[in-house]
């Protein structure tokens, strides 16, 4: 093991993707499309451009971290989706808030 | 109960462990059950109820009532406890022993003969005589939420591998595909890193077949690049660096999010990163060139003169290099010496006289 070579890996910063098409959105989630729709519907994640029919719809990259913290919650806390939109609604204005106490605190 | 060892020779070392039935009681239609024990010498006996925060006689009702409660005090995506990660890890555990009522008396009767302030732990050969463990108890678990590392060495020298620790025996089962889990880990790295870029040696543990047919976890070391310009709380994505697939399926996803260590002297806001910087009375009325750390190195400071205390200044693009660059900001702070000689203040009281008529707190609706 020691002597092996250590692989260098470069990763991509997913907040950095510019727009995440629903089929990259799939695949990268494992999750079927009408799962994602669902998502969509119930307000976990936002297409860019709503008017647009589903096949063309974007998101932005940070959609697929949102879609994973959804499920992670779901499975874990045993809450349904609009749980799971609640939590990750209050989570963001926390984050945020925290940020600010941090920023002002020191 | 009959216990016998196969191989004798790494009988402890390796410590596998083979519970078999007698042949007598295997009729020819009975699957013979196999279970592995990983036994090592150094592992620590878990209390899986004082995890829970319940005592021993605790129904399953209260069992998942604690659960419940305590997986949302720490799950890590709701958390901000520390050790998070590490206490839901621990509590998945806890949890995937005590609510399943064949597991839980199996461990209780174990617990009997432990004895607290022992060392090292190991099961007796025998100990979990007359019960049968269904791998498919194992599906979920809390894997993915604490990397790519499963439950404790513990747990899996009682119960196996979480996930697929019993298939593997299972010759003539269907074929089926599935796609690994995605594993999230957090890196902690420092401000001056974010300027500059880095690397990270992450290791890993991921389960593969073994030689034996058995599966095992392989330590597995990454050498992450962590790009010049990322921000706390982005996430780095390294496709197929997740849990492996089963059957040939394709491997998840490794989601790395970052963290910045706390740093002593500079404050971050996204991109934008500030700095309190103490300058003397003369500097503040003299202005001058002054030497001031950036995360980026030691740079020269132009202060224009007669500036105040809590003044701030802006340097352009100097904040974290990301794609929309931040900025750096230097709030002023005038800081008067320690000790004031006479001399000293007989200037100061020059100062005073020669502005009598300056009153800052004007604004305040105070005169004079």
């Amino acid at each position: 093991m020691q002597n092996e070579m250590i692989k260098s890996e470069v990763g991509i910063v997913v907040e950095e993707y510019d727009h995440i098409s629903l089929v990259k959105l799939c695949r990268y989630c494992a999750l079927p499309a009408e799962s994602i729709i669902k998502m969509v519907e119930r307000g976990v994640i936002d297409p860019i451009d709503t008017s647009l029919s589903y096949t063309h719809w974007q998101f932005s990259s940070t959609s697929l971290l949102r879609i994973q913290t959804a499920l992670r919650l779901q499975r874990d806390l045993e809450v349904n989706l609009a749980g799971a939109v609640l939590a990750l609604e209050l989570l963001d204005e926390i984050k945020q808030l925290r940020q600010e106490v941090a920023y002002l605190q020191r | 109960m009959r216990s016998f060892h196969l191989e004798q020779k790494d009988k402890l070392e390796i410590g596998k462990l083979f519970r078999a039935r007698s042949l007598a009681e295997n009729s020819a239609a009975k699957v013979l059950s196999v279970i592995v024990i990983r036994v090592r010498g150094t592992m620590e006996y878990k209390d899986y109820y004082k995890i829970m925060g319940i005592t021993k006689d605790a129904s399953q009702n209260e069992i998942k009532r604690a659960y419940r409660k305590l997986a949302r005090k720490y799950h890590p995506d709701v958390s901000k406890e520390k050790d998070a990660e590490e206490r839901f890890k621990e509590l998945g555990e806890a949890y995937e022993v005590l609510k399943d009522p064949e597991k839980r008396t199996a461990y209780d009767q174990l617990g009997a003969n432990w004895k607290a302030g022992q060392q090292g732990f190991q099961p007796p050969p025998d100990w979990d005589a007359g019960f049968e463990f269904h791998g498919d108890s194992f599906t979920g678990g809390t894997e993915g939420s604490a990397g790519a590392a499963g439950f404790s060495d513990f747990f899996e020298s009682l119960f196996g591998r979480a996930g697929g620790g019993f298939q593997s025996h299972s010759a003539g089962a269907e074929h089926y595909q599935m796609r690994g889990q995605d594993s999230h880990a957090k890196v902690f790295i420092d401000l001056e890193d974010a300027y500059q870029g880095t690397s990270r040696n992450l290791t890993l543990r991921s389960t593969i077949m073994g030689p034996d047919g058995h599966p095992q976890l392989q330590p597995r070391t990454l050498n992450v690049k962590i790009p010049k310009g990322i921000k706390a709380g982005q996430n780095i994505r390294l496709k197929g660096q997740g849990s492996p697939g089963v059957g040939g399926g394709q491997a998840g996803d490794l989601y790395l999010e970052i963290e910045f260590n706390p740093h002593s002297i500079y404050k971050v806001n996204g991109a934008d990163v500030s700095l309190e910087l103490p300058i003397t009375p003369w500097e503040a009325a003299l202005g001058g060139k002054i030497k001031i750390p950036t995360p980026s190195g030691m740079i020269d400071l132009k202060i224009p003169e007669n500036i105040s205390s809590g003044k701030k200044m802006r340097l352009k693009q100097r904040g974290i290099p990301a794609k929309q660059p931040g900025d750096f900001y230097i709030t002023l702070m005038i800081v008067l010496p320690e000790n004031l000689s006479e001399e000293d203040k007989a200037l100061f009281k020059k100062l005073q006289q020669t502005n009598s008529h300056f009153n800052p707190r004007t604004k305040l609706g105070l005169g004079k």
